[in-house]
């Protein structure tokens, strides 16, 4: 077991991560610049801080040091090229370089190194926020295809190691580091904005980086099962909270973590002892983390009291009466049916409709939760749930043979074999009421 | 005497944290938990959700102004506290120095408490813990 001062070094380090990797970002212009400099202030304060205790601010002295380190291997650099006689300061070297904060190149070395004040201090609070969000959002660059998205990400932004990242995705460890390899040289080939964002802009960042997150997040919890990767789940809710910190009276980013930690919150009770995903009304509600489910609960309030509705505080709520509910018999369903319809209207696709339409036949019947899923036999004929839900409606109705017919269609659908395995049980017992409702939301 | 243990850390740090770390934490405090509780010792304690979760209700302006986030913008927020029943600041200083060396890093502010209501209702209508 490691040792309590040697957890606490290491979570300070990755707490402070976010923040100096942006501020080193901020200077060098770099990625790898900046995350090479962090590496090397880390090395640094695991020799000094057992010895020397930790510094007041751990991010400034971080980013002080990193920078330092990452302007000495510059000088080096600088050095093996032969200088003009009447430019002996390597100060000048450094900026010539590309270094390209003129405030910063105008310092000489020996006053960084004494400055009493660090950096991290003077700059304010909007800036911070704007920093953080320009690292987060420079790993949803649109040219970027979405695994490689998630993957600079997990590296980047929550210091994942390279390992870790291809376990979860299952690929191998080399494979990985050339996705991440690659997509950092996509980024340093594109122009990436690097003045302070208007209201705007911030606004259009702050959507790309939530729907990467919410990315982040699904491809943890669709995973086939749990293990490596619901780290995917644990980092995309770290991050949101980040997020939330920095941006702390959006309603969409309170709904979006709120969204998060529900559907987080039952992982231990989603898949059985043989690995096969388990209904949202057949789980056993005591397995369900209640303090996630506290959290995400509290922030859906304090999202509906801004009184602005968007597309992940409705699916929040969604979550939240199915988390309210003890047994799913107290499942508030006219409430989920109402805001799917608000879901509709917001973001109108056949998938959301279905999951509507679950709700619909759990208020008024099957008749009416099939009249809605009828007209989606177009766009949804290759979607599994659309087939199981079709085919449980119908079986409800006692259309036996058409719902022998659907089922069919779902389970040559199926993605996984425990997806088919459970709609082949659906079909054994056609008899029985069930409904192949989507268990996600 | 009562002495409030109110406990000061950067939430980012305890975030950072693996289940596993987190479990090996309150294990490491559940040690010094039922050791004070067994001499007597230990009150009602709590540890709170993040400060992204809490709600302020600043009473200046009228009507009372609602707004996001914890009451003040610091480096450590506070993340829980304990009550405990000492004979003096010592006693108190070492329950605290025994809670540190379980869980390092941020600060523990001990306060001598004015008034002590205990939880009125009866034992069943009370949550489980956590």
């Amino acid at each position: 077991m490691t040792s309590p001062e040697a957890v606490w070094l290491a979570s300070s380090l990755a707490a402070a991560r976010p923040r100096v990797i942006s501020a080193l970002l901020r200077v060098f212009r770099d990625l790898d610049t900046a995350e090479e400099a962090f590496q090397e202030a880390s090395l640094r304060a695991l020799r000094t801080w057992p010895r020397t205790g930790p510094p007041r601010d751990v991010a400034a002295w971080l980013i002080l040091v990193g920078r330092n380190a990452a302007l000495d291997g510059r000088r080096r650099l600088a050095r093996q090229v032969p200088l003009p006689a009447d430019d002996g300061l390597p100060e000048r070297a450094v900026s010539d370089q590309g270094l390209s904060d003129p405030g910063l190149s105008n310092l000489g070395l020996s006053d960084l190194e004494d400055a009493e004040t660090p950096l991290a201090e003077a700059i304010d609070a909007q800036v911070y926020r704007d920093e953080i969000l320009r690292l987060l959002f420079i790993c949803c660059h649109p040219d970027l295809p979405v695994t490689q998205q998630i993957a600079l990400a997990l590296r980047i932004v929550a210091g994942l190691s390279v390992a870790r990242i291809a376990r979860a995705f299952l690929v191998s460890e080399a494979a990985m580091e050339q996705r991440i390899t690659r997509a950092k040289a996509r980024i340093a080939r594109s122009a990436v904005p690097y003045g302070a964002p208007g209201a705007v802009e911030r606004v259009e960042r702050l959507a790309a980086v939530s729907a990467m997150l919410y990315l982040v997040f699904n491809a943890g919890y669709s995973a086939a099962t749990g293990s490596e990767r619901s780290v995917l789940c644990d980092e995309a809710i770290r991050l949101g909270r980040l997020l939330l910190r920095l941006f702390s009276t959006d309603p969409e980013v309170m709904g979006l973590l709120a969204l998060m930690l529900l559907q987080h919150a039952r992982s231990p009770a989603r898949v059985d002892a043989d690995g096969e995903i388990v209904l949202l009304e057949d789980q056993d509600r005591g397995l369900w983390r209640r303090p996630m489910i506290a959290e995400g609960l509290a922030l859906v309030d304090k999202a509906m009291r801004h009184r602005r509705p968007g597309p992940y505080q409705v699916q929040a709520a969604i979550a939240a009466l199915h988390a309210r509910a003890r047994r799913p018999q107290e499942t508030d369903w006219a409430g989920i049916d109402a805001l799917y319809a608000a879901l509709e209207r917001m973001q109108p696709s056949p998938v959301v409709t279905l999951n509507r339409a679950v709700a619909t036949a759990k208020v008024a019947g099957p008749e009416a939760g099939l009249a809605l899923v009828e007209p989606l036999a177009g766009p949804l004929q290759s979607y599994v749930h659309f087939h199981g839900l079709r085919g449980a409606l119908l079986m409800q109705l006692g259309r036996n043979g058409e719902a022998r017919e659907a089922m069919r269609r779902a389970i040559a659908l199926a993605g996984t074999p425990a997806e088919a395995a459970h709609l082949r049980s659906q079909l054994d017992r056609l008899a029985g009421t069930g409904a192949a409702e989507s268990e996600k939301i | 005497m009562l002495y409030a243990i109110l406990c000061y850390k950067d939430e980012d740090v305890v975030a950072a944290w693996s289940a596993a770390e987190d479990d090996a934490v309150m294990e490491r405090l559940g040690r010094v938990h039922a050791r004070l509780e067994r001499d007597g010792k230990l009150g009602p304690s709590l540890r709170l959700l993040p400060t992204t979760a809490a709600t302020t209700l600043r009473k200046a302006s009228e009507p009372p102004l609602v707004i996001d986030g914890p009451f003040a913008e610091t480096k450590e927020q506070l993340l829980g506290f304990y009550v405990v029943d000492v004979a003096d600041l010592d006693e108190a200083l070492g329950i605290a120095r025994d809670l540190a060396a379980a869980n390092p890093g941020g600060a523990y502010e001990l306060r001598p408490v004015l008034l002590y209501n205990p939880d009125p209702r009866p034992p069943l209508a009370r949550p489980a813990a956590g």
